[in-house]
């Protein structure tokens, strides 16, 4: 079985957001692979090892410095990339994104048993793609799994999820689609003997065109959505403090609930 | 003029991130009030193949140079472990690996270099004496040849890593300095094997780095092969150039990677911290020191850089050492300062072990006394890259 893992290069966690013509300021950026699909790099490797997988494909779409995050892929154990990189998909939203995804796997000629995703990215947070992915090329779905076990001669998977007060245990038929959060294991450090190996590897690169698209169906072009503006997030305000005897304290915060902030 | 890492690179520095967000401040804080060695940041670092970076594939590492040896470890200490990001590595992989690398025989290299990509053989260095600290040349532990090998008596001080080491790089005269016809002659280099019954290895309590030991080394009738010479007899004083100036490489990102964190935690902290309307670094009187330091640390750094891209070329030792004792020089004074006005700014906090500062302040004292002291780094830059009359005899 052939297992897809999706990977996104996103501004590091430490990075400083800043804004600049109403888009992210990206000139001080450092780039890592999104954490969530370290969790989907990870449990395809372990599947590899565990002999449920024959190969583990790294794809990405995003610019050349997406390159740099399929090789963080590569180097955790992925045994070969796909990135589809094209100034034509600059502005692309995430309708766009599941569509050049989905076709470059039709034209890899893949026959996958799995496509794993991190839950979310964690620039956009939009949570999107693996849903549209599933949709597009109708297979089940379930996402935010802690625990995944593949039997691929039985052509299943069985999944774990966290919901509210317990876990939800999902079968699903093969192909499926699964997104992975923190709890699914424990990702390994890239190490540097891999590093040097992932150097390798191959990375197929397509454009728009080799997939069968022309401009107008990708990038902002393309999109269902349009980003109307961006806003840094207000800055926290100090918190309040009520300080007396029990009962004074239960009074100023039902006022406070009812009044301030009127959620009762 | 190309000052981008390449993507290995790149990856490698974001290993080391990761790795010291895993052991941060407080991992640390830890192991020096217990006086404990990180046995659990040894294995995450050796597991990621740091202690073989100048190993060649052949006996299990990554074949890499200085260049990658540097980013390893300014990643790791500026990301939360301190001088700790370079404490362990430089013990094994400077003093043991790199000189095997160049100078051991293929079964010096078959016995050592395998374990230690592993993180399986500690390694350490002795070189410093009670009566020949900065002076190398009046080095006393003497190594006389006998039967097909050699009698070593002598003492060390201050070897960092004996008590747990396997093998010891070992400094010691083969011809005593007043029967040599010049001073550099006569030094011998053994690979010794550790620990050993002829070999006293005590602890001197100290005053900082305590998560690992530093130690008097007694040495008494010790016997070693002839195969135990590493380089060859007489001729150890180059060679052991080709220690000292990486080590003196690692210890400059060292300090460049503690004022960076020093400095990363002071405007975290001012930021936060109001005392009066304005939050505490605001102030320029903070932030003026704390930038100059800064940008000494980041012009130390490509220093370093350049010191360590001289050595993984292979050129002249004299260049390496220039750039080398520059580069430390420059890094300690601003590294100093960095710390220096990182807990001014945390104010009666930066005194206070659980917000580190003052870990890293004992951290940076040791790099103005060792591995070379401020004084004869500035020694060296005045008489061999100005030109000055030498200042001492
Ligand atoms: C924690 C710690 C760990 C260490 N680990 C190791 C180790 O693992 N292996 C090892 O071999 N050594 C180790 N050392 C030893 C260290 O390298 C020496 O302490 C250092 O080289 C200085 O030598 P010294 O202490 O004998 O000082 P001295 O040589 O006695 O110097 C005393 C002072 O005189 C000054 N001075 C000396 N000569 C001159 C001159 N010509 N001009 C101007 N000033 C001068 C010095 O700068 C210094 O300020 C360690 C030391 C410490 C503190």
């Amino acid at each position: 079985m052939k297992v897809v893992v999706f990977c996104k290069s996103v501004p590091d966690t430490e990075t400083r957001v800043r804004l600049k013509d109403n888009r992210l300021d990206k000139s001080e950026i450092k780039y890592i692979l999104n954490p969530y699909d370290e969790y989907a790099v990870e449990e395809a490797v372990r599947m590899k090892e565990g002999g449920k997988a024959e190969e583990v494909i790294a794809i990405s779409m995003g610019p050349e410095r997406a390159k740099e995050a399929l090789r963080s892929a590569l180097a955790i154990g992925a045994d070969r990339g796909i990135l589809i990189k094209d100034d034509a998909l600059d502005g692309s939203d995430t309708y766009v994104t599941a569509k050049v995804l989905v076709k470059a796997l039709e034209k890899d000629g893949l026959e996958y048993g799995m496509l794993l995703f991190g839950q979310q990215a964690i620039d956009g947070d939009t949570w999107h793609v693996p849903g549209q992915v599933a949709e597009m090329l109708g297979l089940p779905q379930t996402g935010s799994i802690i625990k995944l076990e593949v039997d691929p001669d039985g052509g299943k998977a069985v999944a774990n999820r966290m919901v509210e007060g317990g876990e939800e245990v999902h079968e699903m038929a093969l192909p499926c689609v699964v997104t992975c959060r923190k709890g699914l294991n424990e990702p390994r450090y890239p190490s540097l003997p891999n590093i040097m190996k992932a150097k390798k590897k191959p990375i197929q690169e397509y454009s728009v065109s080799d997939l069968g698209f022309s401009a107008e169906d990708v990038g902002k072009a393309g999109a269902l959505t349009e980003v109307l503006s961006y806003a840094l997030p207000p800055q926290k305000e100090a918190g309040k403090k009520v300080e007396g005897e029990p009962e004074e304290v239960a009074q100023a915060l039902l006022q406070y609930l009812k009044e301030e902030i009127k959620v009762i | 003029m190309d000052f981008t890492f390449t993507e290995e690179q790149r990856l490698m520095a974001e290993t080391a991130r990761k790795i010291a967000k895993d052991f941060p401040p407080d991992y640390w804080y830890e192991k020096e009030e217990k006086g404990e060695f990180g046995t659990e940041f040894w294995e995450a670092i050796s597991e990621a193949g740091f202690l073989g970076i100048v190993i060649p594939e052949k006996y299990g590492g990554v074949g890499l140079g200085m260049t990658e040896l540097s980013l390893v470890i300014e990643e790791l200490c500026e990301n939360g472990c301190g001088m700790a990001g370079n404490w362990y590595i430089c013990l094994t992989e400077v003093f043991g690996a790199m000189p095997i690398v160049r100078y051991g025989t293929e079964e010096q290299k078959q016995k050592y270099l395998p374990d230690m990509a592993k993180g399986k053989l500690e390694f350490c260095m002795a070189l410093t004496e009670p009566n020949a600290g900065t002076n190398t040349f009046r080095t006393e532990t003497f190594a006389k040849r006998e039967g097909n090998g050699f009698r070593i008596n002598g003492t060390k001080i201050f070897i960092s890593g004996a008590d747990r080491a396997k093998g010891m790089l070992l400094i010691t005269r083969t011809t005593k300095l007043d029967e040599a016809p010049k001073k550099t002659h006569g030094i011998t280099l053994f690979l010794v094997d550790l620990p050993n019954p002829a070999v006293k290895v005590n602890p001197i309590p100290k005053h900082g780095i305590n998560y690992s030991k530093s130690c008097e080394v007694v040495i008494e009738d010790l016997w070693v092969p002839e195969s135990a010479v590493l380089a060859e007899v007489d001729k150890g004083w180059y060679p052991l150039l080709n220690v000292l100036d990486p080590e003196r490489l690692v210890f400059t990102m060292a300090s460049v990677g503690i004022g960076k964190l020093a400095i990363k935690t002071a405007v975290e902290y001012s930021t936060q911290r109001k005392v009066f309307e304005d939050p505490v670094g605001s102030y320029q009187a903070l932030q003026h020191p704390l930038a100059e330091a800064y940008a000494g640390l980041v012009s130390a750094e490509l220093l370093s850089y350049k010191a360590a891209w001289l050595f993984d070329r292979g050129a002249h030792y004299r260049e390496i050492g220039a750039t080398a004792n520059m580069a430390k020089a420059v890094a300690v004074e601003n590294a100093t300062k960095a710390v220096y006005w990182a807990m001014q700014t945390l104010g009666g906090y930066g005194y206070a072990k659980e917000y580190h500062v003052e870990r890293w302040w004992r951290e940076i004292n040791l790099v103005r006394l060792a591995p070379v002291t401020q004084q004869m780094a500035l020694n060296y830059i005045g008489e061999h890259v100005m030109g000055m009359p030498r200042s001492y005899k």
